[in-house]
């Protein structure tokens, strides 16, 4: 078995390839430390080779994994993997928001990644999300729900909270405020994909692209342009990382 | 290497004299020293040449303060600079000395944010710091500092710098036309004229010659380095390459060129050699963008520590300051301060505008260097290096350059999404 796993800054997945398929997959917290849960989930499988990707990849490599890849190439090899031809992604995780060119056979050619702050990740979406008392999936589902907008302009997490806060006081409905959070994030990343370049169709990687309206609101920014959402968008790097390890 | 650990030896008496906050500077010391260890000590197959500069880190805080002093004592200038537009030749040749100010390390931010705005400029906040928090011993025995007008941060942070030392401007112009050049060379007058008061005696046409030689030859040296570490292997590490441009502004111009061409010279006989640093087929990168001021190695470090080499800064602290030589022949003391502005005035800052120049140099660089991509590094809240990005991108695209832009401070909270971004770019290189 080949297994990829990704060390990402929530959760650590893992995905198992026989050399034709993928056979398994897990996702499970983080924790202290990520490397021991990792262990943990490979466990029970006969790897032949180990690759780690994500923020604990050297982490894992000093304890597990037999080779080490970035996530932006991990992502890259997924999901060329299962969109064959697609030249853009975008990827959104826990701690970071990348986009990603890909040339005709599938290689990085260019990205751009968010720097320091959360702005525009997954973290922000559920910091926003616990402010507005949803959880996560109730925060999509009400902010697809609603037609009506109000308007965040600030992309720090730690502002923006604070412009929540201020908008829930001045009596704005909820769901009129998880659109906005979205509407947001949506404009950053379509910022970073104009900033960048991108081809037709984008696809869309990572936990967040689980939530219907990010996918939403990204397809209406991008007028016309198909987004594509793998059916698993959180294990995308694992499945890379995995298909990295038949040419390790 | 070393057998004893490293130390970045200490000379409180001497601090206490100089008016600083001794036990906060020991403990910086201490930071320092460790930093340098791990960062310098710890890379394998270093040119032995490289031990004059250790030794010049590990007396940073102590035997060039103690030449400084000395020169005092005599009556000579001590001028305390921050940019490459302001001409040492001429405090050469006023026989005073010219260091370059501390400004690139996150423990001084601090004391700056105390005062200044937190959304400015790192090295601009690190070295006002630094005379603020009375933690750096150059700026304690300087008698004076020369800013120039080279950014917003900078020349609003002159007035107040001026209430803890007192600091003169230079006002570096921000087009390259006749009239502007004129005045360019106005103020290079009068910084001679203050200088000269300062020294209590005048510049003769000898002494600027000779000023000029010495600089001349310094940078010549350090091109000659420049060129070695362009060779493919190269035989130096960029860290250690970076460390002696970073060296340059605070060393005696005669004995530092002196020991960066005994560098060279080994590094001839290594190129002879075969020796490959870090290794024969490492991954070969250029940096360009905005300085990285003493102790900032951040990029240097997260691009070798993966297994790459940088061969080529194009930088302030870096090729800016020594791509260009001043015209030797003119005799008057007219011409030569001619001579001297038309050097200083082929620097291609970013605060000049248009700037095409540094776009094509920046090209000629990259492929002088036999570099396979270019990281171009700008500081946060660089406003001029930062949209000049948009035209060296726009150039790298042209050329087909893999580029990788990065825009950081001093601090070490960014490391983990650096450490990814820049080896996903080496994966870029490599595949």
């Amino acid at each position: 078995m080949y297994i990829g796993v990704d060390l990402g800054s929530r959760t650590v997945k893992i995905a198992v390839w026989d050399g034709e398929r993928l056979v398994d997959h897990r996702i499970a917290a983080s924790g202290f430390e990520p490397h021991r849960q990792a262990e943990k989930m490979i466990a029970g499988y006969r790897a032949k080779v180990v690759v780690a990707t994500g923020y604990g990849r050297h982490l894992a490599a000093g304890h597990f994994a037999d080779a080490v890849i970035t996530e932006i190439k991990a992502h890259a090899r997924g999901i060329f993997h299962e969109f064959p031809g697609c030249s853009t992604i975008v990827d959104v995780g826990g701690q970071d928001s990348k986009v990603i060119s890909l040339d005709a056979a599938g290689r990085v050619s260019n990205f751009q990644m968010n720097d320091k702050c959360a702005a525009g990740t997954g973290r922000f979406l559920e910091i926003m999300a616990a402010s507005l008392a949803y959880t996560l999936e109730e925060f999509g589902r009400a902010a697809l729900a609603t037609e009506h907008e109000a308007q965040i302009n600030s992309m720090c997490t730690v502002f923006a909270e604070s412009e929540v806060i201020s908008m829930k006081n001045r009596g704005i409905a909820r769901d009129r405020i998880a659109r906005a959070v979205h509407s947001s994030v949506a404009d950053r990343l379509a910022g970073m994909l104009a900033r960048i370049g991108h081809g037709d169709p984008v696809a869309f990687s990572g936990g967040v692209a689980r939530n219907p309206c990010m996918v939403e609101l990204l397809e209406k920014r991008l007028q016309g342009v198909r987004v594509l959402v793998p059916e698993l968008p959180d294990i995308t790097g694992a499945l890379g990382a995995a298909l990295h390890g038949t040419g390790v | 290497m070393t057998a004893t650990p490293f130390e970045i030896k200490p000379y409180p008496e001497m601090w206490a004299s100089l008016d600083m906050d001794v036990p906060r500077f020991d403990k910086a010391r201490l930071m320092l020293g460790e930093a340098y260890q791990k960062t310098y000590l710890s890379q394998q197959n270093r040119p032995a040449g490289m031990a004059y500069f250790d030794n010049m880190i590990a007396e940073i805080h102590g035997g060039r303060i103690k030449e400084l002093l000395a020169a005092k004592a005599e009556g000579r200038p001590v001028i305390g600079t921050f940019c490459v537009y302001i001409p040492e030749e001429i405090v050469l040749a006023a026989g005073g000395v010219c260091v370059g100010l501390c400004g690139g390390s996150q423990g001084s931010v601090p004391d700056a944010e105390k005062i200044l705005p937190r959304n400015i400029c790192p090295m601009v906040k690190s070295a006002f710091g630094f005379k603020a928090g009375r933690i750096c011993p150059y700026f304690q025995a300087v008698d004076f500092v020369y800013g120039e007008t080279t950014c917003d941060a900078k020349k609003k942070t002159w007035e107040i710098l001026d209430t803890m030392v007192p600091t003169y401007v230079m006002e570096i112009p921000q087009l390259k036309r006749q009239r502007d050049l004129d005045l360019w060379l106005a103020e290079v007058k009068d910084f001679k004229t203050k200088v000269e008061e300062v020294a209590g005696r005048p510049i003769t046409e000898t002494d600027l010659a000779k000023a000029v030689l010495v600089m001349n030859n310094k940078r010549k040296a350090l091109q000659r380095l420049n060129s070695l570490r362009h060779h493919k292997p190269t035989p130096i590490s960029g860290k250690d390459g970076l460390l002696i441009e970073q060296i340059a502004f605070y060393d005696e111009p005669v004995r530092f060129t002196e020991k960066v061409n005994a560098l060279c010279d080994e590094l001839e006989e290594r190129i002879k050699n075969g020796v490959a640093v870090p290794t024969k087929n490492a991954t070969r990168v250029m940096v360009a963008g905005t300085p990285m001021a003493l102790p900032n190695w951040k990029i240097h470090n997260l691009v070798e520590g993966a297994g790459a080499v940088i061969v080529n800064e194009e930088s302030c602290i870096g090729t800016r300051y020594f791509k260009d030589l001043i015209d030797e022949n003119a005799t008057t003391m007219d011409s030569m301060l001619v001579a001297l502005t038309n050097r200083y005035k082929e620097i291609d800052c970013s605060c000049f505008t248009p700037n095409d120049e540094r776009i094509t140099q920046v090209i000629k660089e990259f492929r002088d260097s036999h570099a396979q991509g270019i990281i171009n590094y700008s500081l946060q809240f660089c406003h001029t290096y930062n949209i000049e990005e948009i035209r060296i991108r726009q150039a790298c695209e042209r050329e087909k350059i893999p580029y990788l832009f990065i825009e950081s401070d001093y601090s070490a909270e960014d490391i983990g999404q650096l450490q990814t971004r820049i080896e996903a770019f080496l994966e870029q290189i490599g595949e």
